[in-house]
């Protein structure tokens, strides 16, 4: 092995390791989920609401990029489709 | 070669600089300037919360950091040099080395003038642990340009340059500031709490020399067209 | 590739059919109760989120080194994916917690790492955009500091602030599945990371064309 390859594959694992090493136990404190149950009534929520909005967003927000990509598609086809017809025309 | 080539761009850049002072003067304005806007955002009955002098510190150097190496970089734009300077049969990485080590001089004078600026205005105990705070700001500024720097030059073809820097820089820097932030935050209290400011600095220096082998591994092929 | 399109569609699409039955049937969480159903779909939108930043940064590697433009459109392709599952995550995670803690936000490790790394992937998309000619290069550099950074972001975040329920729980759950929570968790997992396939071919597809037709346009104008 060339000094270089061996000064690449350590200098990696030295890159590797930066992380783990900077990886340090958070400090003690709060570590577990703690459910908030001393609210008054009018601050609590119901759960369903939120539960259906939530995933209605997810919903709407798949439905609307998948529109997004296909119109860009489209567009893009379209305007392919223009050009060829151009230069088709033009080398006659 | 590596070396001298990249002191050479240093000569050449300190060169210019002391004609004129402009980036130095300029920049320092700016910090002060962010100093004094963010003591009345946080300043209450004459008084900050005892912590905000490392905010406001490292928010300080950002921002001017931003500032320099926006002007920097235009500089070498203007006059066509980068292009001279990638053109020359010089190692690309030297090149970079060679701006980071001008930004890192211009950020450091930054710094003698603002910490004590900010200890004066705050009297925050910043010069309890010199040595940590020295290690802390030589950690922070390097992390930051050394993605600054090489983020700089590539965007010296864009048009956009000026927004498309501070976006880029500020997301991918945030771990710089937080340690930053928060080890200095760990010596103001009292009394400094110097193992969390080890800490820091621990993930800091682990940080620059993650940012500093990508910007040299990097350079080369983002620097060819 | 175009092959395989048409089957993992409809495998995704029975899973997305599985999924809300499952989730539906599933116990309730014992402390959270209905909220906690959000759950088998955030965890799964950052499962979806990671594996696109990942693509990102390989296809980014990939482009810088070896100036292949089809990892370049892998690249952007996962970007913009990033960007819509982070989204779901952003989103569906406040809700969760404005039930669970009382507050929509909190400046807590995860939620604020998630948000940082989402804020790279959202400039990645701004300088592929507003960037003018020569962006990908640039953008390149951006995906893998982005990527590079990440754990460092998710470490440092995870020292200063801490609420959120440890990794540990995905685990613990996956690990006893007498539970009741790990089928559909693992369910919805799968379904989130087909689509994530799915849309990244869709979206390489969209910019393959992009390119042709950036061709033709070069060709056109000689």
């Amino acid at each position: 092995m060339k000094p270089r390859h061996l000064a690449i594959a350590i200098w990696s694992i030295i890159l590797m390791a930066a992380p783990l090493f900077a990886f340090q136990p958070p400090p003690p404190g709060q570590s577990e989920f703690v459910p908030i149950k001393e609210l008054p009534p009018s601050e609590q929520l119901p759960a369903a609401p939120l539960l259906v909005i939530a995933y209605a967003f997810f919903l709407a927000l798949m439905i609307f990029y998948v529109w997004t990509v296909w119109r860009r598609l489209n567009r893009v086809e379209r305007e392919i489709h223009t050009l060829e017809q151009r230069t088709t025309r033009s080398s006659r | 070669m590596f070396l001298r080539t990249a002191l050479l761009v240093l000569k050449k850049d300190f060169a210019i600089e002391v004609k004129t002072l402009e980036i130095l003067v300029t920049t320092l304005f700016f910090a002060v300037s962010c100093v004094l806007v963010f003591s009345f955002a946080f300043v209450k009955e004459g008084q900050a919360p005892p912590d905000a002098a490392a905010g406001i510190l490292w928010i300080a150097i950002a921002f001017s950091g931003t500032l320099a190496l926006g002007r920097t970089f235009e500089r070498e734009r203007y006059a066509e040099t980068l292009r001279a300077l990638l053109l020359a049969p010089a190692p690309r990485p030297a090149l970079y080395v060679g701006k980071l080590l001008g930004i890192l001089v211009l950020l450091a004078l930054d710094a003698l003038i603002l910490v004590p600026l900010i200890a004066l205005l705050f009297t925050a105990p910043l010069f309890a642990r010199p040595l940590l705070l020295l290690l802390l700001l030589a950690g922070g500024t390097v992390g930051f340009a050394a993605v600054g720097t090489l983020f700089a030059a590539m965007l010296i073809r864009s048009r956009t340059r000026d927004v498309l820097l501070p976006i880029l820089l500020y997301p991918i820097t945030v771990p710089v500031i937080i340690c930053g932030v928060r080890g200095t935050a760990a010596l103001l209290e009292s009394p400094p709490d110097e193992t969390t400011a080890v800490m820091w600095l621990g993930i800091l220096f682990a940080l620059d020399v993650v940012f500093l082998t990508l910007a040299l591994w990097t350079f080369e092929p983002l620097m060819t067209e | 590739m175009k092959k395989s399109f048409v089957p993992l569609a409809v495998v995704t699409a029975l899973l997305f059919v599985i999924a809300p039955i499952l989730i539906a049937r599933a116990p309730y969480e014992s402390e959270m109760l209905l909220i906690q159903k959000i759950f088998y779909f955030h965890v799964p939108s950052w499962v979806a989120m990671y594996c696109g930043l990942l693509v990102c940064a390989v296809g980014s590697i990939w482009y810088l080194f070896k100036g292949n433009r089809v990892a370049d459109r892998y690249a952007e392709s996962a970007a913009e994916l990033v960007l819509l599952f982070g989204l779901n995550g952003l989103v569906s995670g406040p809700l969760w917690a404005r039930k669970a803690w009382g507050v929509w936000w909190q400046w807590d490790a995860k939620l604020t790492s998630a948000l940082l790394l989402w804020l790279i992937f959202v400039a990645y998309l701004l300088v592929r955009k507003y960037g003018g000619p020569g962006s990908e290069k640039l953008a390149a550099a951006v995906g893998i500091f982005g990527a590079a950074v990440s754990p460092f972001v998710y470490v440092s975040v995870n020292i200063w602030r801490t609420i959120h329920p440890k990794t540990s729980v995905v685990p613990d759950i996956v690990k006893n599945p007498a539970k009741g929570f790990a089928a559909p968790l693992l369910v919805s997992m799968l379904a989130f990371v087909l689509l994530f396939v799915l849309l990244l071919m869709v979206r390489v597809y969209l910019a393959a064309h992009q390119d042709a037709l950036d061709e033709l346009y070069l060709a056109h104008e000689d």
